[in-house]
């Protein structure tokens, strides 16, 4: 989590500047892992937008269908959990790096 | 069509079986083969309580009656798992760390394990609950009633009844065997997955039989849904955005939601199937259930209830195998929603209101003898049977019909005033109880008061209330407060609740300050990916192992609780069972009780026990400061021992000057007494010769009788000197002050010094203008220090042609300096040589040793110094006179 990451890394060699603390440059490992990560956070997001999308077609001169709408809704929903569980799979697959940088981007 | 009396024994049998299924699981577990208990698919099924009987009858109804406005209850939700990362991971580390066993209990855990929030919560969630829980059970009722209509006959409220009391049993049975520190139920959870899993089969068998059977295919479906009136997408926009954040606050913070989420929930690996399988889940109960609806308006007479389409749209085309499948759905649904949201109301009630109570009542009986296990877990029996009491109360007085069916989102609303100070507490430090109770009192408020209340109609709120507002205050009419009417009364209270809570959570928590043992945890939940030991909450003290011990047996259960003990001494490298009572033991015991009696109480049984000996941020100041005086205290010792060593140092050095001096003294004791010796042996020697002396001449005897002379003069200068020196080093010498020229004195001096300078020739270098300074002083005094120091140079000189420069230098002070051209002062004895009877050397007896003595005396009473000059080119000594006299004598 984004609040909880910051105090994390716990050298509190105070003074020094944030980059000391956090790796500029990361293994490639480390680094595809917390891309991963930030896909995992952001598909609630994009999940969101799309779902937040039938709001616009409430306009009453031009109605839409409800089939088409159905069918919208529905393969985002069966497309948003598909993206989540193959992130998830993939998380598995690699190695779990450092445990304190897990929630850090 | 299905008798009452087959429909009853399918009912029991199915119940039968969900028995069988708790039991087993139940069993394994015990036996420790629960491994495929806690597979991730058990705990995603698990998760399907969120869909009720409200969701299995109630989403057709509401898509019949709203259109697709049932869709946001499952996409919130939906959307909450698939951002599994932002919240619900570290929900679900919290619960596993701190041991959370409920809502109430984390909320209450979070803001330093405070009774009241937890109070607080827990009747929140009673009165959110109870009419969800009626609602339950108008469904079963009503479900039966369809089959009951075919045969005829009036059972809707004993099937109600009925129903309660079988789901009491059941959860008594399964929900209150085991008060481990877990608190998890494999039994019940497995039930609930299999329930979720005839659920989802029944609600897609009746969707595929209307999608194929009725509609004849998928594009036949779509066109015939376009046909309906359903036909056109129509949503209103605010309660499509509204619902969906409105049930994903209510995913994250109703009980029952809570308690198969969080508090069963044994590993990451579970909710990682969870996030993907789960909204996928949701996804495939809503699929059918505009179909259904669709139908169900299009086949069935104008004014069947909606919310039983499920069930009599397969009567209606006589599948009866179909509907009986369906009816055990909607069975399903209701039972596994009561079971899991009566464990999770009674561990609260339990927890947060009759525990504390007995301890209260009870005191100091938790280190006595006695179960207090009988007592938890008699008060969770109590629990649940008072909550479904109320559920069966709440139904009967209801009286049914559609006013329940609205109740579900009203209640929703009441639970998701947790919101703010859940989320707040798990990602602020700044959070803090002060706030969490101004949160939730002004949310609560705000829910009862707009939403509640009006939810009862004129029963509760005069109907005045809805005309003008209360009192004719239009600004506080329930639904439209502050005079802006026209919203949604659900999204009224929403966003007013909601905005008022959080605003209310945030001020209060900006201006209060947290107890010691708030931010403590605090810091615990918001740093809980940190994996952190846990907070130091316990001071060793009076505390005994034998006493934590008999509490600990009489909640875990005597095996456990050895267990445990026998672990823990052992960890800390202990022969015996009892381990001792560290801070450290303190805090795992106290987190393992918690997970049987919740945060609160355990954190007050330990209390008991301790003595309330919990460490403060104060204690912790105190010991801070403690240590701060001591390390103080340590570096004055420091100080102090190093002044000792310089001291040491000192006196070493003083005490080699004494050897030295006594040495000395030792020599000139032996010196002196020779010198007295030798003018006494000669002046006895020629007296004597002089008394018997016959024929002596004149000559001789005029001089032996001037050689005694000399010799007694001798005698006489050297005890004057003694004399000379005890006075002034005794202070009793009175100066003659006079002035005079320094010129004159030198003059005087070298005059005195050199008059029987025979051999030598000591020359004498000195620089005239300076000298002429005027001097307020004792002449006398003055001369005889210089004398001293000229006839010294004179005397021990040893350059081949001796020579004496006298410099005088006018600073702040006068200096005289006498250097000679000799060898110098050995280092050695440069420190001695103004002690009495000190002398350079015994080979050079030339004087007793008391010249340098007298001259230091004379010049420290004349307000100046004489000191021994090193790093000359031979011996030099500095006299310094004081100017002030000097210059007032000009």
């Amino acid at each position: 989590m984004s609040g909880a990451g910051k105090s994390q890394n716990q050298p509190a060699a105070a003074p020094t500047p944030k980059s000391d603390k956090i790796p500029l440059f990361v293994e490639r490992q480390t680094y595809r892992r917390r891309r991963l990560v930030d896909g995992a956070r952001a598909l609630p997001v994009l999940g969101l937008v799309l779902w937040l999308v039938p709001l616009l077609w409430a306009v009453p001169e031009s109605k839409t269908h409800a089939s088409s709408g159905l069918i919208y809704i529905f393969v985002v929903w069966i497309g948003l959990p598909l993206v989540a569980g193959i992130l998830i799979q993939i998380m598995k697959i690699r190695p779990r790096v450092p445990r304190n940088d897990e929630g850090e981007t | 069509m299905t008798t009452l009396n087959a429909l009853a024994a399918i009912s029991i049998l199915y119940v039968l079986f969900l028995f069988a299924v708790a039991f087993f699981a139940e069993r394994a577990s015990r036996r420790g083969r629960a491994n495929w208990l806690r597979a991730p698919i058990v705990y995603t099924l698990s998760l399907s309580i969120y869909c009720t009987a409200w969701t299995f009858y109630g989403a057709v109804g509401s898509a019949a009656r709203n259109g697709f406005e049932y869709l946001t209850i499952y996409l919130g939700p939906s959307l909450v798992l698939i951002g599994w990362w932002w919240v619900l991971r570290k929900l679900v580390r919290i619960g596993r760390v701190q041991r959370i066993t409920s809502i109430a209990d984390l909320i209450s855990s979070r803001y330093g394990k405070s009774n009241l929030l937890g109070v607080g919560v827990t009747l929140l969630a009673v009165i959110g609950t109870t009419p969800y829980i009626a609602l339950q059970l108008q469904s079963v009722t009503l479900s039966v009633e369809v089959f009951s209509q075919a045969s005829g006959g009036e059972q809707e409220q004993t099937t109600a009844f009925w129903v309660a009391v079988g789901l009491a049993v059941f959860t008594v049975i399964f929900g209150t065997r085991n008060l481990d520190a877990n608190e998890r139920h494999h039994g019940v959870v497995m039930a609930i997955a299999v329930e979720a899993i005839v659920k989802l089969a029944a609600l897609m068998a009746v969707g595929i039989f209307v999608v194929w059977g009725i509609s004849g295919g998928v594009s036949e479906t779509l066109e015939r849904i376009d046909a309906s009136s359903l036909g056109h997408w129509e949503v209103n926009g605010g309660r499509w955005a509204g619902l969906m954040f409105l049930s994903a606050a209510a995913f994250l913070c109703l009980p029952r939601m809570f308690q198969v989420m969080v508090v069963e929930n044994d590993n990451d690996q579970q909710l990682r199937m969870a996030a993907w399988a789960f909204p996928l889940y949701l996804m495939l109960m809503s699929l059918f259930i505009v179909p259904i609806a669709v139908v169900g308006l299009d086949v069935l007479p104008a004014g069947s209830n909606p919310d039983l389409f499920v069930l009599t749209v397969p009567l209606e085309y006589g599948q009866n195998a179909l509907a009986l499948l369906s009816f055990l759905g909607g069975f399903s649904s209701a039972t596994s929603m009561v079971i899991v949201a009566a464990i999770a109301l009674s561990t609260m009630v339990s927890n947060h209101i009759v525990m504390p109570i007995w301890l209260r009542v009870n005191e100091n009986v938790v280190s006595v003898s006695g179960d207090v296990r009988n007592v938890v877990l008699l008060s969770r029996r109590l629990s649940i049977g008072g909550v479904l009491a109320l559920g069966y109360l709440y139904y009967a007085q209801s009286g049914g019909g559609a006013a329940l069916s609205e109740i579900g989102l009203v209640a929703f609303m009441g639970i998701a005033q947790v919101l703010p100070a859940m989320l707040g507490g798990i990602f602020w430090r700044g959070a803090t109880r002060f706030g969490a109770l101004a949160g939730l009192t002004v949310g609560f408020s705000i829910w009862v008061y707009t939403l509640y209340l009006p939810s009862f109609g004129a029963a509760i709120l005069p109907e005045s209330f809805f005309d003008g507002g209360p009192f004719g205050l239009i600004w506080l009419h329930p639904q439209a407060l502050f005079g802006i009417s026209g919203i949604d009364p659900l999204l009224h209270t929403m966003i007013w609740s909601l905005t008022f809570n959080a605003v209310a959570f945030f001020v209060a928590s900006l201006s209060s300050f947290p107890s010691p043992l708030e931010r403590l945890q605090g810091a615990q939940f918001v740093n809980i990916q940190q994996g952190t030991g846990g907070a130091r909450s316990w001071s060793q003290g009076s505390a005994e192992a034998e006493d934590l011990m008999v509490m600990a047996q009489r909640i875990l259960g005597s095996a456990d609780a050895q267990r445990l003990f026998l672990r823990e001494a052992r960890r800390q490298g202990s022969d015996t069972h009892l381990p001792a009572p560290t801070a450290e033991f303190l805090q795992i015991l106290e987190r393992e009780l918690s997970g049987s009696v919740g945060a609160a109480t355990a954190h007050a049984m330990v209390g008991q026990i301790v003595g309330g000996m919990s460490i403060s941020v104060e204690d912790l100041m105190a010991v801070a400061d403690e240590t701060a005086q001591m390390m103080e205290y340590s570096a004055t010792l420091e100080a102090q021992s190093q002044e000792l060593s310089r001291t040491a140092a000192q006196l070493r050095a003083a005490n080699d000057k004494l050897t030295r001096l006594s040495v000395q003294k030792d020599a000139f004791l032996s010196q002196i007494s020779h010198e007295l010796r030798t003018p006494m042996t000669s002046i006895r020697a020629f007296s004597e010769i002089l008394r018997d002396g016959d024929g002596i001449t004149a000559e001789e005897q005029s001089k032996y009788a001037s050689i005694i002379h000399d010799e007694a003069i001798r005698l006489t200068r050297l005890l004057d000197d003694l004399l000379d020196l005890s006075v002034l080093e005794n202070g009793q010498v009175s100066l003659n002050l006079g002035e005079g020229m320094l010129s004159d004195v030198l003059d005087r001096a070298e005059a005195a010094a050199l008059a029987h300078d025979d051999k030598r020739g000591l020359q004498i270098k000195r620089d005239r203008e300076s000298e002429q300074v005027w001097l307020n002083t004792d002449t006398e005094r003055l001369s005889q220090v210089f004398i001293n120091l000229i006839s010294n140079a004179r005397k021990y000189c040893d350059a081949e042609s001796p020579a004496l420069a006298i410099v005088v230098t006018k600073g702040e002070a006068l200096t005289v300096d006498f250097i000679d051209n000799g060898s110098g002062v050995a280092p050695e004895a440069q420190d001695v040589i103004f002690e009495k009877f000190a002398r350079v050397s015994d080979q050079k007896a030339g004087g007793a040793g008391l010249g340098l003595a007298i001259s230091r005396q004379i010049v420290t009473r004349l307000g100046g110094e004489i000191s021994y000059l090193s790093g000359q080119s031979g011996a030099a000594f500095r006299v310094i006179l004081p100017l002030e006299k000097a210059l007032a004598a000009q």
